[in-house]
C-alpha cells in the first residue's frame, strides 16, 4: 500500500498541520514516511505545496512523480488544479471551495469550480463554512483532512490521535472542536463521493 | 530506539549532537536555517550546553567554529551556498590550517533557486579546497553523515563539508539515533604553529593536504557511503550523487535494477569503483542535483563519449532534478502529461499586509517619481519583494550588503540621487563595512534601513541589528543630523516623504531608520 498525498494551498493557511497530522497517524501504524514542504519565500503568500508518501515499504524519492498522485488535497480552490499534472489517473481532488483571493488577477470563482467539476473523481467542500458554524473558522484545515481521510490508507481512529496530540496544549475546548472538524469533513466526502 | 520524524535539516542537527558537538555556528539562510534552529530549541542540547547562537554572517561563523575546534572541541558551521561565498576565505584557509576538533561544514545548496540567487554548487568549493565531502541521499544518512563526520574529520586533521540540497533538508522522514557520544575535552592543537598561515608554515600545510588526497580517496574508496551495486546489463552503467540516487530507484519499484550502480555519498570520488563502472559499461549516466561536477571530472576535456548527463543534454542543463527527469534519461516512458488548465493564475510571493517595508517603499516611491527610474539598490530580504507589482520600486539585488556599496560606486560615477533599500540583519551582515567606505568618501548616498527588527525572510530569526542601529551609524562616521529616525506608518507618510527628500538633496552620506517590528514575529508573540 502506498498514498500519494499533494498538500495544496497558499503560504500561512496551514497545510504543514494536515500534514504533521497523518505523519503522526503514520508513524503511529510504523508506516515509512516522506513529506517534502516548502519553507522560506513561497511562505510569504505565495503558492505552497507540499508532497507527503506513506507506504508499508520503504521510500525512495522525496517527489511524488508526474502522474502519481493518489490526492491532490488543496485547502484553496485554484490550487487544487496548479498540481493536476501530479495525479493519477484515478487520483482524487479533495478540495476547499473558499477561495483566498491575495492576487489581482484571481479568476472567476464559478469558473474554477466547474474546472474542478470536470475531473472524474471530486470532492468540492466549503470547509471554510463547515468550520464557521461550528464555531472554530481557524479548523477549517482539519475539515479538509476529514474530507480526505476515506481515501487514506490510515486508520480514522489514528488521525483523530493525532489531532489529539497536535492541538493537546490547547486544551480541551479546542481539541474537540478540531475532532469534530475532522469528522464531519469525513461525513460530507462518505456522503458525496 | 524510536524513530524520529525529522526535516533533513534537523537530522543533520541531531547527528550532529549525538556525535558530541561543542557548538553550532551559523547565519540564517534558506534552505540551511532549520538546523541551528533545531539545536536552539533542543532540550538535550540546551543541558548540555551546546553553543548555537547566531552569528553576524557566514565568515565570523565560519571563523567561530575554527576557533572552537582549535581548542580541541567538535563544532559544526551552517550556512545556505551563497553563504560560503561570503565565508570563503576562511573556508579556503581553514582546509590549509587544517583542524584540531572535528570540524563539519555545512552547505545547503539550492537547485532550482527556490528561494535564492542562483544554483551554485559548493561540491566545487570543496574541490577548490581540497577536502573530503559527504553528500547523504536521505534523511536517514543525513543524521549518520553528522554523527560520524566528526570522526573523519578528526582522523585527517582536516574540516569535512557536508553538502544537501532544499529537497532533502526540507523533507520528513524516520530516522534512528545512535547512542550519544560525550563531547570533547579542551585541548590546544600539540602544534602551536599549525594555525598561523605565514607564507613559510602555510607552504608545509599546504604540501600536507596535498599529500592527503590519497587517503581522501582511499577513504572514500572503503566508505559505507558509497557502494557499487552490481549488475548485467552492462550497456548502461549509474553513478548517482546524493538524493539522485532515490530518484533512480524511483524509477524501480520493484527494486529490480539490471544495470551497475554506483552511489556516491562521499568524496573525493571513489576511483576504484568509478574506474571499474567504466570499464564494464558500454555508457554510464550520471545522475548528481546541482551542476555537473562529476560529470565534467569524468567526461574531460577531451568529452568522453561514454560519458552522459547534463552536458550532452541527457538530462537538462540546470534545474532541480526529480524523477520524472531522471526517466527521460532512463528513456523510460514518462508518465502523461498534461497541463494546467488556463485558469489557473501565477501566485507569487508577496510582503505581509500591513507590513513596514511597504510604507517606506509607497513613501520612496512619491518622491523618486520626480526623477528618471533607476536610482535605488537593493539588497536582500523580504524588502526585495519591492521588485515586483505593484511597487516595481527597486533596481537591484545582487547580494547581501550590495546595495549601500552599489548606490556608492554609481554615486561615484555621478548617478543622482543614489538610493540604497537595506533590511537591519543585512545590514549587520554586510552592509557597516560599505557604509565606511561611503562615509570615508562622504559620497553623495541616501541609505534606507528598512528595520523590522528581525531577519524576517527567513522566518524571523534574531536580528544582531536590533536596538544598535543609530550607534552602529554613528561610530562608523555618519553625521549625527544626517541620521534620521522614524517609525513607518500611514500617518508619518507626509513625515517619511520630507526626509527622504531633504537627504537626498544633501550632498553627503545619510541614513534614514524606519523602524516598526515585523508583523510575523509580533504576531507570534501573542
Ligand atoms: C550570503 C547570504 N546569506 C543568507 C542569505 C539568506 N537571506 C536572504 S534574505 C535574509 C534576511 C535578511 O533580513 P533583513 O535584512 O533584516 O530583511 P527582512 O527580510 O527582515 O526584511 C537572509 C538571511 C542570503 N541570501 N545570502
Amino acid at each position: 500500500m502506498t498514498n500519494n498525498i499533494i498538500l495544496a494551498g497558499v503560504g500561512g493557511q496551514g497545510i504543514l498541520s494536515i500534514a504533521a497530522t497523518i505523519g503522526m497517524a503514520a508513524v503511529k501504524g510504523n508506516l515509512f514516511i516522506k513529506q517534502s514542504e516548502v519553507h522560506g519565500m513561497s511562505q510569504r503568500g505565495g503558492a505552497v505545496q507540499s508532497h507527503l508518501r506513506i507506504s508499508d515499504k520503504p521510500i525512495a524519492s522525496d517527489l511524488i512523480p508526474m502522474g502519481k498522485a493518489d490526492i491532490i488535497l488543496s485547502v484553496e480552490p485554484m490550487e487544487s488544479l496548479r498540481y493536476v499534472p501530479f495525479l493519477s489517473e484515478n487520483g482524487w481532488i479533495v478540495t476547499n471551495t473558499s477561495p483566498f483571493i491575495n492576487i489581482e488577477n484571481y479568476p472567476e470563482l464559478e469558473k474554477v469550480l466547474e474546472t474542478i467539476k470536470t475531473r472524474k473523481n471530486h470532492i468540492a467542500i466549503d470547509a471554510d463554512k463547515i468550520a464557521k458554524n461550528l464555531g472554530s473558522a481557524r479548523s477549517s484545515n482539519i475539515v479538509m483532512l476529514g474530507a480526505a481521510s476515506p481515501f487514506l490508507d490510515v486508520p480514522f481512529g489514528d488521525l483523530e490521535e493525532g489531532i489529539r496530540q497536535i492541538f493537546e496544549n490547547k486544551g480541551e475546548e479546542t481539541v474537540n472542536k478540531n475532532l469534530e472538524a475532522l469528522r464531519l469533513g469525513r461525513k460530507f466526502s462518505q456522503e458525496n463521493k | 530506539m524510536q524513530k524520529l520524524l525529522l526535516l533533513g535539516a534537523e537530522a543533520i542537527a541531531q547527528g550532529a549532537i549525538d556525535g558530541g558537538m561543542s557548538g553550532i555556528y551559523a547565519y540564517p539562510g534558506t534552505p540551511s536555517t532549520e538546523i541551528t534552529e533545531y539545536v536552539q530549541k533542543n532540550k538535550q542540547a540546551k543541558e548540555l550546553k551546546i553553543h548555537s547562537d547566531w552569528s553576524a554572517n557566514e565568515k565570523t561563523a565560519m571563523e567561530a567554529a575554527l576557533g572552537m575546534s582549535f581548542a580541541g572541541k567538535r563544532a559544526m558551521v551552517c550556512m545556505k551556498h551563497v553563504g560560503l561565498n561570503v565565508a570563503a576565505d576562511a573556508f579556503v584557509n581553514a582546509a590549509i590550517t587544517g583542524v584540531n576538533g572535528g570540524l563539519i561544514v555545512t552547505v545547503a545548496d539550492d537547485p532550482s533557486m527556490h528561494s535564492s540567487q542562483n544554483e551554485q554548487d559548493s561540491r566545487f568549493y570543496a574541490k577548490f579546497a581540497m577536502i573530503p565531502v559527504l553528500e547523504p541521499c536521505n534523511q536517514q544518512e543525513a543524521y549518520e553523515m553528522a554523527f560520524k563526520g566528526f570522526e573523519l574529520s578528526e582522523k585527517y586533521r582536516v574540516p569535512v563539508l557536508m553538502r544537501i540540497t532544499t529537497r532533502l533538508s526540507h523533507s520528513r522522514s524516520g530516522v534512528v539515533r545512535s547512542e550519544m557520544k560525550t563531547q570533547n575535552l579542551l585541548r590546544l592543537p600539540s602544534d602551536r604553529r599549525q594555525f598561523v598561515l605565514l607564507p613559510s608554515i602555510a607552504k608545509v600545510r599546504y604540501k600536507g593536504l596535498l599529500n592527503s588526497q590519497l587517503g581522501y580517496e582511499q577513504e572514500s574508496e572503503n566508505s559505507e557511503f558509497n557502494q557499487y551495486f552490481e549488475g548485467e546489463n552492462k550497456k548502461i552503467g549509474f553513478i548517482a550523487c546524493g538524493i539522485a540516487y532515490n530518484y533512480l530507484l524511483e524509477n524501480f519499484p520493484e527494486n529490480d535494477i539490471k544495470n551497475p550502480v554506483l552511489k556516491i555519498g562521499q568524496y573525493p570520488i571513489p576511483r576504484k569503483q568509478i574506474e571499474k563502472l567504466l570499464a564494464e559499461c558500454e555508457q554510464v549516466i550520471v545522475l548528481e542535483d546541482g551542476y555537473p561536477v562529476v560529470e565534467e571530472m569524468l567526461k574531460g576535456y577531451l568529452a568522453n563519449p561514454k560519458i552522459k548527463g547534463r552536458l550532452d543534454g541527457t538530462i537538462p542543463r540546470d534545474g532541480e532534478l526529480n524523477p520524472n527527469i531522471v526517466a527521460i534519461a532512463l528513456g523510460m516512458e514518462n508518465a502523461k502529461d498534461e497541463s494546467i488548465a488556463p485558469i489557473v493564475q501565477n501566485r507569487p510571493p508577496a510582503m505581509c499586509p500591513g507590513c513596514g517595508h511597504i510604507d517606506v517603499y509607497k513613501a520612496m516611491n512619491e518622491v523618486l517619481a520626480e526623477f528618471e527610474k533607476g536610482r535605488v539598490f537593493s539588497d536582500i530580504g523580504c524588502y526585495t519583494l519591492g521588485a515586483l507589482e505593484p511597487f516595481n520600486a527597486i533596481d537591484s539585488c545582487v547580494d547581501m550588503g550590495a546595495s549601500i556599496t552599489m548606490a556608492k560606486g554609481a554615486a561615484d560615477a555621478g548617478l543622482h540621487p543614489a538610493v540604497a533599500m537595506i533590511g537591519d540583519s543585512t545590514f549587520t551582515h554586510s552592509g557597516m563595512t560599505g557604509l565606511l567606505d561611503a562615509v570615508i568618501e562622504n559620497s553623495c548616498i541616501t541609505v534606507i534601513i528598512s528595520d523590522n527588527s528581525t531577519t524576517g525572510m527567513t522566518g524571523g530569526q534574531n536580528s544582531h541589528a536590533f536596538g544598535r542601529l543609530k550607534e552602529i551609524c554613528l561610530g562608523l562616521g555618519v553625521a549625527p543630523e544626517h541620521i534620521r529616525e522614524i517609525v513607518p506608518l500611514k500617518k508619518n507618510h507626509e513625515l517619511i516623504k520630507q526626509m527622504i527628500r531633504e537627504e537626498i538633496n544633501y550632498q553627503g552620506v545619510s541614513v534614514i531608520i524606519p523602524s516598526r517590528e515585523c508583523i510575523q514575529t509580533a504576531k507570534k508573540k501573542k
